[in-house]
Formats: C-alpha cells, structure tokens, sequence
C-alpha cells in the first residue's frame, strides 16, 4: 500500500470508535431499475464458482493485513446478493470464519429482492449464517413498483416480508418516497402500510434523481414530471418522522429507523467513521492501517474485477489527509442522531473545530452542543447538507 | 506622392450589420490591396472580440490604389466605421478627416435609427454622400422602395444609388468608379506650415504608441520634429507610413493623404484626438477646430469575484485603459463586494466588451455592478458634486436637488410594434418630441432620462419589436426630477452594490420588482431572509425568502463516502464565489440581474 505522509499513533486507534466491518458487493441484478446508479449489472450466465473465489481470495488478502481485528458485521449488498447461490455465499462466511475472530453478537446482513426466486433460498441463507435481512420493497402499491422499474408485486413484498420474519433473527425493508405524483395523503397511508408489518428496522429513502440513470435522463430532458417540490418532500419527512416516532421506531439516522437496540450495526461502522473493507466490484474501503487511514477502491468493471483480482491489482488506494478525514468525519458523523465527539474530531482532523461556525449553526437552531460533542437537531436534518457545508467551509 | 486631384478620401457609414466592412473588403479585394490568400471576410475587424461578435468596434483606415476606367490612377483611402451607436464617436472624429460618405443601406432592412445618426454627421461634416444599396443578392432586397426612403426620411437624392452585394462583388465596380467621379479631391497647401490633425492613437506592442493623421497643410516627413499644438508636446517622427491594410513605410505624408506615424510617445493617454500636429519650427500659428472628447456616460463597478485577484485586475484594467482612451476607471472600494474600480463607458455595449476582454484576456472572473449614470448633486450649500455611485450620495437632509442626464432618442420601428414601442418609452419617464411615418415604418424621436435607458432598454426594445427596431441616441443635457437613493437590505443590512438612483414615482415599483427579484436569485439558507427596499429609514417593499426546508442526501453509505466528499467539495468551491453579507451568500449574477425589469 501507498503510504501517506500523514501517519500517526493517535489513529491506530480511531477506528475503533466504529470498529470493524466488511462489505461485500454482489453486482448482478435480474433487471436495472430507473432510478438506481449503484454498481449493478444485468449478467445472463454467472461463474458463481469463480466468484466465490474471488471474494474468498479477497479476503485472504484484507485478512493478512488486518490481523488479529474482530470482525463486528458483514453486509452483501448490491446489486442483488439475494441472487448469489447458497454455497456461494457458504465459501465466502467460511473463509470470512478463517479469516477473522467474529464478535459475539456479529451482524451479517443480506440485501434481498422480494421475488420467489430469492424468498426460496432464505432458510439456506440462514443455514450458512445470515443473520439480517434487508429487503428492497419500495413501494406498496402495485402501479409505483412497476413505475420504478421493480420486477415484484405488493403482495409478492408482503410474502417476502412475512417469510424473513419467520426465518431471520432482524429484519428490515427499505421503502422510497417522495415518488412522481405522489400525495402527501397517499404516502401517509402507505407508511401506516407498512409500520403495520412490524419490522423492526425500515429505511425510509426519498427518491433521488441521480445523474447517468434513466430517471436522470427523463429528468435533464424536463421529461421526469410530478417530482414532489422541495416544500412537500419536506413535509412528507416531518411526517415521516412524526409517525415512525409514534410507532416506536425513531430516526437513529437521516433515513434509518429502528427499535431503539436494533439498529443496523454495519451501517454504523460507516456513520461512526470505524474501518471497513469493501471486496468486490466497485466496493468502496476505509482501513487504518500503521497510522494512516486509507480510502480503497476496488475496480467496478465485474468482469474486469474477475480477471485483474486473480492476478493483478483490483483496487486504488489513497491515503486520506487530515483534511479528507475531517471532511468525512462530520459528513458521515452528522448524519447519526447521536452526538459526534469533539475531541476525537480535533484528533483525526489535526485541527480545532470552527467553533464560531457551530456557534452560529447552534443560533438558528440546527444543531446542539453537549458534554464537549455535536448533534444535529430535528430542525438541522432535514437540511442537513446546509449545515454539513456551512461547517465544510469552515474548515482550514 | 500624389496630386490632391488624384485622392479620395472617404468613410463607410451605415446602420449596424449593414455591411461596410464586408463592402470594405471587396474594395480591398477588386483592386487586390491585399493578396488573395490572405484575404478574410471582414478583414478589417482584426479585433477578436470584433471577430466573435461580427461587429466592428474601432474605425480602420486602408489606402487603396485604383485606376478608373478613364485610365488615371487614384489613390483612395478608406475608413470603415463602427456601426453600434456606443461607437458613434469613432465615426464622427473619422469623418473629420475625410471629404466624403459612402452611406450603405441593406436594402433589405431600410434605413434604420444609426443610418439618420450617420447621415446627419456626415451632413454636418459637409460631405458629399453616396448612397449605396446594398445585399441585393437577397430575394427580400427592395431597392426601389429604400431608395424611396432615403429620399423620404432623409431627404438626400437616391435616383443614381450604387445597387450592390458586397457579399458576391455586384456593383463593385461601379462604386469605385462613384467614388472617383463623385466625391471631391481634397484641397490643401503642401507649401503652407504644417497642419495635421491627429485621428486617432492607439497602443501597439511592438511600435508603442501609433497615431493617426490627415493632412491638411504641408508636408510631414521621418525624422521631423514636431509638436502637438493643443498640449504642447514634441516629438521626433521615428517612422511615417499608410496602411494597405498592413503597416508600410513610406517617406513623407504630404495634403490630403492619411497614414501614421510613431514617435517614442508612451501612452495613448499623450496624445489627444482633435490635436493639431505641426512642425516645431516653423509651424501653424492656428490649430485646426479640435473635437469634443468622448466621454463615459455610463458607470459601473468590476469587483474580482476572488478578491486576491485584485490587483490582477488593476493591472488588466491599466492596459486596457491604455489603449482605450474613452473608457476610465478609479478605485472603489465597497463594504459589499470589497476592493475594484468603478469603470465609465461610452455605453452598454463598451462596457460588455471591456468586461469580456478582461475576464477573457486576463482570466479574471468579475462581479459587475447595475450601471449607472452621472448625476449632478446640488447641494444646500451652493456646491455641485457629480455622482458616479449611488453608495456615495450625500445625505439627503444636506441636498437640495438633483439632475439627470437626458438624452433624444430616435426609434425607427414597423408600425405594427409602434404602440409597444410607445408603451416602452412612456415607462421609462419618456416624453415624446416627434413621430413621423415612412412608409410602414414609424419614426419616433424620445426625450428620455439616459438612466433609463442605461440598462436593459435596447434589450427590451428588441424583444418588444421581435427584433425590428433600431434605436440610436444623443445626449441633450441634464434636467432636475424628484431623484432618491433606494437602498436594498438583505436580512437587515444594507447591500450597498444594490443600490440604485430612482424616480420617486417609481421607487415603489422598482423596490418591488427588485426585491422579487432577488428573493428568486438569492438561495434558501437555513433561515428565513427579509429583503427590503428602503428610501432613507423608510422600507417601500419587502419580500421575505422563506428558509430551506429540505437539502439532505437521502442514502449516505460507505460507497457513497468519496462521492458525496467530492460534492462537497464542490459547493466549498461555489460558496466561494458567492459573496457573504452578514450569514447570507448572495451569487454574484444577482448583482446584475435584480436590476432588470421585465414589464
Ligand atoms: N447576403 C449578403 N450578406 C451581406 C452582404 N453584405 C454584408 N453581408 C452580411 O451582413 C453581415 C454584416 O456585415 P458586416 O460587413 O460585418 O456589417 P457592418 O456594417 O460592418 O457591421 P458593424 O461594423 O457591426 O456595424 C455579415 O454577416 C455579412 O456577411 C451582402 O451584400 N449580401
Ligand atoms: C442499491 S439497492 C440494493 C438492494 C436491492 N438490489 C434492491 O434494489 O432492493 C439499496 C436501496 O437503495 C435505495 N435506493 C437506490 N437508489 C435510490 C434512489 N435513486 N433514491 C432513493 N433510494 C434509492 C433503495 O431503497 C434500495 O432498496
Ligand atoms: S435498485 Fe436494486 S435491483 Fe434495482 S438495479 Fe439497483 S441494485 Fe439492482
Ligand atoms: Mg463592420
């Protein structure tokens, strides 16, 4: 690995204040949904053999270089993991056992898309060690999910939902809002909808037009009509809020509910700023290793990833500067309603927090100060970029 | 050298786009001045700012030899004009030294509002005026009935008008020949003292400071001493010569003949169009009439949009200046948009092209503040003071009144769009002086406040005619009206690059407009923000910019971390561009867009 200039004790430690996860990304999808720009590819014949061996030689290698860490959680996310076959998945938990001395209360999540095909494979999923399902339902009402591209029905989500219940210890399911033409009534409904189900986890995400996807396309074209205008998004989030709070599953993060304890712990690693390391095309990883923090990034071509991590090099590592780390901090840190440390922000960063900054953003009531740490309050998330950007400019 | 019988001098003059300096280029062409390789469409407008825009800016002389069909060789020196009404100035010192006109007419288009302004120039410059049609080469060419508006809207005589296509060389021919038949030889002494009038000057990288001369007594020859009779000034001739279009050498300029020399002179600033240059020894004892400078009329603060660039931009802005003796400037420093130079203009259009060439030679990103007209202050006291800035008007309990420039303006316009054009005049505090029709064409002369017209006028006006109306203007002098300053608050302080001078009978309607205005140009923030109008303590209009409810990204997760950094990043940069008043970013197009006006 490249080494930065900015080495130090003081991070060899700092991680730990997330601890220690691996992600895993499975790039394959049945079909490509509008709306969706993450690494995911529409692939008829798949060597789930020689992926398997792939990701277990990735392992190996981000084991030799994190010996002796305790591994907190794993998370196959995609793309579409629900369609990786059951021994794949087997070889890939049974070298991760090899690899690393997993905690007691590990987190292994699986994303899930909620056909049948997916839904019959849960038990053996379970078998090999799954423990959390997360399944992409998006929506409850049968003409959104087509408009969205996605290949189930609601009552399809509904069976998938009700068989993770039944087979998995944690299960979660993840909805979009704010969708074309959609009423701040009719989402109101279907988030009743859906509290009825009794997840002990949702994640509530409003759509997002993202460049280079369908979606973004109709959208430049001024093709995409009946966006919900900034001030119903924002309503729709307040009641969002509201209702999640009042059936007992308050925001933990921007977009993240649970029971309070059931909290997805992997995605925390991310939100707490610990280390992960990502394998498989286009995975993203954040490891500290002799005082230095690195950002990886593997190759997200997945054919090209087969080929060049079998013998050459699969990813781009880059040490990350104070400045980077400060950045990251506050951005992924801001996002948790839990207070943000202070003095461990001072520590990464290499320079004092811009207290004037926070002092003004505490005067218009967007975030708060306690015991020497930051939260952002209710008012601040919603516009939560505002109050990123303004401490962002704020720093050296 | 060349007897005075055998010389033509004369300029091209014409309404904008008509077509001179493309007639300049066939002129060039059919008596290949210059090379056939090396010729170019609009050859002349060397600039390129002239190049990008397809207009000519600065007057350009070129000397052509000719030999007419009854066998004698003329020498015929050209000036082409610029034909945008910011540069009428340019046209009326060339005319000064010239005999004659060539008034080119697109005979598509008619005669338009810069065909009467030249024309009257050329008029009082005693020329003789030939009229050329010219375009006919398009099927929309009316020759007959232009003629006819010639005749009609300026009374010269157009029977025997030149009907040409500068674009496919019809008419050529017959032109020169006109020129030669036509229009007078100049007359001159060349046994008399020197007397020759300096044209214009202008900064040269290579030969420093070129001026531009005709003359009119005597002879002028390298190495002479000379003096410039208005300033004083001496000088030894380093170099004399005429342009064909390209610089060339030659010994001596002798009367009636235009060219140029060099002199070790170190600014164009040393020099003064208008000036008499005679010998030092034996010279003139009476120095030509002079012109009347040009003056900015027009005013408006360039603030770097990175204030380190500032004195990136002193430089920039002393080199233009350096070549451009109409366009002035002096540090401004404002508590808004920090440390620039409040710049003066011939117009609009001077202004849009001296803000380009800086942002463009010099790579210097600009914030430009509304323009603005000078108005007389008069003060309780007795004491007049002239105002270029609105931030700097004097507290009004010590004023006693103030004055505005006005200006006559003449609108030409198809009779569909006249009560568009009228409604338009009339809401810019306009009174009508004259309206006359040719044809289906009506021409309205307008007694109007040049701050009115200053800003977006001719923008308007184009899009009120579909395009069809053609505008040009004098100033006539200044006159007393119920003036006030309106200042503009943003979350309760003051904004002084937004402010404006107004008509107290307007200052509501444009307080208002201009706060909608800025509550549409200004970002939400985390906070509601009050903009206000205000007169004095007293706030005519408000609006209020409600607070940003939703600005969060809905999924963050640890692939997204880099992605989502360089965004971030990103806006660091932007927010930079924006310039903080209190805890609000104001974007710098704001500065000039909440000015327009859109009724
Ligand atoms: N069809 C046609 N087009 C012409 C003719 N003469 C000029 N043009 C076009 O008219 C446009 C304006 O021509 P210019 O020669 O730049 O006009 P100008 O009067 O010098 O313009 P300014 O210097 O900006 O006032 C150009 O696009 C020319 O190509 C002509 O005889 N026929
Ligand atoms: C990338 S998907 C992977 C899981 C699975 N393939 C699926 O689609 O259900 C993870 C989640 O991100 C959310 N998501 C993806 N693109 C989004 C977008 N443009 N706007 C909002 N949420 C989006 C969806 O809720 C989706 O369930
Ligand atoms: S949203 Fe999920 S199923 Fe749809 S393309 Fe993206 S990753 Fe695949
Ligand atoms: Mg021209």
């Amino acid at each position: 690995m490249r080494s930065g200039n900015w080495s130090r004790p003081a991070l060899t430690e700092d991680w730990q204040n997330g601890g220690f996860g691996l992600y895993v990304h499975w790039p394959f999808c049945e079909s490509k949904c509008p709306y969706c720009d993450f690494n995911s590819h529409v692939q008829k014949h798949i060597d789930q053999k020689a992926w398997a061996s792939a990701y277990a030689n990735e392992i190996k290698r981000v084991g030799a270089l994190t010996k002796g860490r305790v591994l907190r959680s794993v998370y196959f996310g995609g793309g579409t993991p629900s369609l990786m076959e059951i021994p794949t998945l087997e070889t890939i938990l049974d070298e991760v056992r090899d690899t690393w001395t997993l905690s007691n209360d590990v987190e292994i999540t699986l994303e899930a898309n909620p056909g049948s095909v997916e839904i019959d494979r849960f038990r053996g999923y379970r078998d090999a060690g799954v423990n959390r399902v997360s399944l992409g339902v998006q929506a409850l009402n049968d003409g959104d999910l087509a408009r969205l591209g996605r290949l189930h029905s609601v009552d399809e989500a509904r069976r998938a939902i009700q068989i993770s219940q039944n087979v998995f210890d944690r299960s979660s399911f993840d909805l979009i809002y704010a969708r074309q033409n959609q009423s701040l009534n009719q989402w109101k409904t279907e988030l009743e909808q859906a509290l009825a189900l009794n997840a002990g986890h949702l994640s509530l995400y409003q759509l997002t037009i993202e460049q280079g996807t369908a979606f973004g396309d109709r959208y430049n074209a001024g093709k995409l009509r009946g966006l919900p205008p900034d001030d119903l998004a924002a309503d729709m989030y307040d009641l969002t809020q509201e209702m999640c709070e009042a059936h007992g599953l308050p925001a933990y993060e921007v977009s993240n509910h649970a029971y309070p304890g059931n909290e997805s712990r992997h995605n925390i690693v991310y939100w707490k700023y610990g280390d992960y390391a990502g394998i498989g095309p286009g995975a993203h990883g954040r490891l500290t290793l002799d005082g230095q923090k690195y950002a990886t990034v593997a190759k997200s071509n997945p054919r090209m990833w087969l080929e060049s991590h079998l013998g050459g090099k699969a990813e781009t590592v880059e040490p990350l500067s104070p400045q980077d780390m400060a950045t990251e901090l506050i951005m992924m840190g801001l996002r948790l309603n839990e207070p943000l440390d202070i003095q461990r922000f001072e520590r990464v960063a290499l320079q004092s927090f811009p207290t004037e900054t926070g002092q003004y953003l505490h005067d218009i009531g967007m975030v708060e100060f306690k015991d020497q740490s930051i939260i952002v309050t209710p008012k601040g998330r919603p516009v939560l970029n505002a109050v990123i950007a303004e401490l962002i400019s704020a720093l050296a | 050298m060349t007897d005075l019988a055998h010389i033509r001098n004369f300029s091209i003059v014409a309404h904008i786009d008509h077509g001179k300096s493309t007639l300049a280029d066939r002129l060039i062409q059919s008596t290949n001045t210059v090379a056939e390789r090396d010729m170019k469409e609009q050859l002349l407008d060397a600039m390129d700012i002239e190049r990008e825009r397809g207009i000519t800016i600065k007057a350009n002389t070129v000397r052509i030899d000719y030999t007419a069909k009854n066998g004698e060789a003329y020498v015929l020196n050209l000036i082409d004009t610029p034909g945008h009404v910011d540069f009428a100035y340019e046209v009326s010192r060339s005319m000064r030294a010239v005999e004659g006109s060539l008034l080119v007419v697109d005979s598509t288009q008619g005669v338009e509002a810069q065909t009467l302004a030249n024309v009257y120039q050329a008029i009082d410059a005693d020329h003789e005026i030939v009229p050329v049609l010219n375009k006919i080469d398009l099927p929309a060419a009316d020759c007959d009935r232009v003629a006819e508006q010639i005749e009609d809207v300026i009374g010269i005589d157009a029977s025997d008008a030149i009907r040409v296509s500068a674009k496919t060389g019809i008419g050529i021919e017959d032109t020169l020949e006109a020129i030669v038949h036509r229009l007078p030889a100049p007359t001159g002494d060349r046994d008399a003292p020197l007397k020759a009038m300096l044209v214009d000057s202008w900064y040269d990288p290579y030969l420093g400071v070129v001026v531009l001369v005709r003359i009119m007594d005597g002879v002028l020859k390298k190495g002479d001493n000379i003096k410039m009779m208005q300033t004083g000034a001496k000088y030894g001739v380093d170099r004399i010569g005429v342009f064909r279009p390209a610089m060339t050498v030659v010994d001596q300029l002798a009367p009636g003949e235009i060219g140029f020399i060099t002199a070790s002179i170190k600014q164009v600033r040393d020099t003064k169009v208008g000036d008499t240059i005679t010998h030092e020894k034996k010279g003139a004892d009476v120095p030509l009439p002079g012109f009347a400078p040009s003056i900015p009329v027009v005013f408006c603060g360039l603030f770097p949009v990175d204030s380190a660039e500032f004195e990136d931009l002193r430089d920039a802005i002393e080199k233009l200046a350096l070549n451009d003796a109409s366009f002035s400037y002096e540090m401004e420093t404002s508590a808004a948009l920090g440390f620039g130079f409040r710049c003066g203009f011939l117009g609009l259009l001077h202004l849009e092209v001296i803000r380009d060439r800086i942002e463009r030679e010099y790579d210097i990103e600009l914030i430009t503040t509304a323009p603005s007209v000078i108005y007389h202050v008069y003060k309780k006291d007795g004491e007049m003071i002239e105002l270029h800035n609105p931030a700097d008007m004097p507290d009004p309990s010590v004023v006693d009144y103030l004055e505005e420039p006005r200006i006559k303006a003449t609108i030409l316009v198809p009779d569909e769009f006249l009560g568009d054009v009228l409604k338009l005049c009339q809401e810019r505090r306009g009174i009508q002086m004259d309206l006359t029709y040719a044809g289906s064409r009506a021409m309205v002369v307008y007694d109007l406040p040049l701050n009115e017209v200053v800003f977006d006028f001719y923008d308007r006006l184009k899009s009120v005619t579909k395009g069809y109306a053609s505008f040009d203007y004098q100033m006539t002098g200044y006159r007393q009206d119920n003036l006030v300053k309106m200042s503009i608050l943003v979350n309760e302080e003051p904004v002084d690059a937004l402010s404006t001078m107004v008509h107290r009978d307007r200052a509501e309607m444009r307080g208002r407009a201009m706060c909608e205005k800025l509550k549409d140009l200004i970002p939400r923030h985390m906070f509601k923000i009050p903009i206000q109008a205000a007169i004095g303590g007293k706030v005519i209009a408000r609006e209020t910019l409600a607070a940003l409810r939703k600005d969060v990204t809905a999924k963050c997760y640890g692939g997204d971390a880099t992605r989502k950094k360089k965004l971030l990043e990103k806006q660091k940069a932007g927010k930079k561009k924006m310039r903080q008043f209190g805890k609000v970013d104001i974007p710098q197009e704001a500065f000039i867009s909440a000015l327009k006006m859109d009724n």
